[in-house]
């Protein structure tokens, strides 16, 4: 059903005029944006992520947290906390790539395959607002699932941190007391940085934009199985960008083929390498205000532009 | 058709705009220690082909994790051979993770020329000191790629500074790398003693080890350690510095 149809389908019914003289059965006046109306598409779309169950991949994190925890017990603390956060926050990160993509993908096809997307776009509800309500749906359950992960992924931090701080002060009682300070601060400091907390916003913006990008290429897919595999191509591109972006605009030799492909690559895909930085940041490498900023406004308009070409081929789309 | 054509359109005008923002993005990014790791055939050939793909894929931080697992467990094997292999592939993925250059490096220059020095199956003692220096030459490579890629973190430079002093016995350059762990942010507070003290040990350089020794004992009493101490009384006495200039003999701390 295109625009037009549905137009056509409101202008046969009754007009207003067909109302006039009884004010209780006059219909409410139809308002081009309605908050109410995307958040009740927002809400149905988490209701039905929900029951998908893809909350088990939150279950999936708990038990690599844990058996990792178990199973870094040889290690030195360092060593220890390394591996537990890199293995924490790469999961964190996978899984909201893939919750991202998924969740997405079969969002149309699933409303085209059950005929809800009809009796939606049926009743007065622009096709924006059914794009922005679903998008906002898969985006809540983003973050829900991120927050979950990080609460987690903080208390296993957290009961670790303490079983060696308290080991550690246990080996060190009989020593001075500048000594213990300075071992129980160098346990400290391996265990909770806070710039890992602008690195999990910035792993959450990437999310975003893959679930926009998703979108995008779901509204001119044709399944569910063609937008998880483009998708998966665009996650692999994405973080070769960088490298094709910095060739190109250093006008390395090459043939012509092969400066468009760079070209093309430059231009069409957004630059995913840009939104790793939580890897140094366990390393140690601070993150400076303006290095955030940037990093999660160029996250923020990917995820805006995407949208909107998103909402603009919804609107042409045959239903 | 024509939205497609016409949202493809509009890609590539966004991607005009963002291409200087990315650009410029990635070259802040690099300034700020960040995207360290370059991808290339070398990181390639390095890596193998999947770790290769999970390394591109944003994973890079746990396929250095994996990889680090299995040095420990090549470790416990004695495996010395394959612990480097790994290591190299370790730190040209994590190359910003101090942990993993000081782990390599102390597995060679320790760990790895100690079994050189005692491997049965090598009869000729030759051979098995000309093993055990190029394990400590691989440590000492380690933490010099280390600080290459780390130069403003003090822990690389204390590290080998560790390693003239007790497996080359070079004090001169153990001073040279503990005094410069001294001048960077975060550096232990021990480090200036540290490179005083290793300088108090290298032939021709007693005058510079005294004054700076001295400096650091006429800061206070904090600084007045036993060690420092011993070896400001043993340059006093080398460098025959007249006894009203050196230091009372009561304040001694055993």
């Amino acid at each position: 059903m295109t625009d037009a149809e549905t137009a056509s389908t409101f202008q046969s019914s009754p007009g207003p005029e067909s109302f006039r003289g009884n004010a209780s059965t006059l219909p409410k006046r139809h308002r081009v944006f309605s908050l109410s109306r995307i958040l009740a598409i927002t809400s149905n779309t988490l209701t039905e992520l929900a029951r998908l169950k893809v909350f088990y991949v939150l279950l999936v994190f708990g038990l690599l947290l844990i058996g990792s925890s178990i199973f870094m017990a040889q290690f030195s603390f360092q060593q220890e906390f390394q591996i537990l956060k890199d293995v924490s926050l790469g999961a964190i990160s996978m899984f909201t790539s893939l919750l991202a993509i998924v969740a997405t993908a079969r969002m149309l096809p699933r409303d085209i395959e059950d005929r809800t997307l009809y009796t939606i776009l049926a009743k007065p509800v622009p096709r924006f607002e059914y794009v922005v309500g679903k998008i906002a749906g898969v985006l809540l359950l983003l973050a829900i699932s991120t927050l979950v992960m990080v609460a987690a992924f903080l208390a296993v931090l957290y009961m670790r941190e303490q079983a060696v701080l308290q080991a550690t002060a246990k080996q060190l009682a009989s020593a001075p007391p500048d000594q213990l300070a300075d071992a129980l601060r160098a346990v400290r400091a391996s265990a909770f940085n806070v710039d890992l907390v602008p690195g999990i916003i910035i792993i959450f913006l990437k999310a975003c934009l893959l679930t926009a990008l998703t979108l995008f290429v779901s509204t001119f897919a044709t399944s569910t199985i063609f937008t998880i595999v483009v998708m998966v191509f665009i996650y692999f591109i994405g973080h070769l960008e960088a490298t094709a972006r910095e060739y190109w605009l250093a006008a390395h030799g090459g043939g012509l083929i092969t400066r468009v492909f760079l070209a093309v690559v430059a231009l069409l895909f957004p630059d995913l390498q840009a939104f790793n930085l939580v890897d140094d940041i366990v390393a140690g490498t601070a993150i400076s205000m303006a290095v955030f900023i940037k990093t999660a406004l160029l996250g923020i308009f990917y995820t805006v532009i995407y949208t909107l070409l998103a909402i603009f081929v919804f609107y042409g789309k045959e239903l | 058709m024509t939205r497609g054509l016409i949202a493809l359109a509009i890609l590539i005008v966004v991607g005009l705009i963002k291409l200087p923002v990315e650009h410029n993005l990635a070259a802040l990014h690099r300034q700020e220690h960040f995207r360290g790791v370059e991808f290339n055939l070398d990181l390639r050939e390095k890596l193998g082909q999947l770790g290769f793909i999970a390394a591109l894929s944003g994973f890079r931080a746990i396929v250095a994790d994996a990889l680090f697992i299995q040095a420990h467990a090549a470790w416990e094997n004695t495996q010395w051979g394959r612990m480097l292999w790994l290591f190299r592939q370790v730190t040209a993925l994590q190359p910003h993770v101090l942990l993993f250059w000081d782990t390599a490096a102390w597995h060679m220059a320790w760990n790895a020329s100690v079994a050189a020095m005692n491997d049965s199956n090598q009869p000729r003692q030759a051979l098995r000191v000309k093993a055990q220096r190029e394990y400590f030459a691989i440590g000492k490579e380690f933490l010099e790629r280390g600080i290459k890629n780390n130069p403003d973190r003090p822990e690389l430079y204390e590290a080998l500074a560790r390693l003239y002093k007790e497996k080359y016995k070079d004090h001169g350059r153990a001073a040279e790398y503990y005094a410069k762990a001294s001048t960077l942010p975060e550096a232990a507070p021990w480090d200036r003693r540290f490179s005083a003290y290793e300088l108090s040990y290298t032939e021709g350089r007693e005058r510079d080890a005294y004054e700076r020794l001295r400096s650091l004992y006429d800061e206070g009493e904090k600084e007045r350690l036993p060690t420092l101490i011993k070896r400001l009384k043993f340059l006093e006495d080398k460098l025959a510095i007249p006894p009203d200039q050196r230091i009372p003999d009561t304040l001694t701390k055993h």
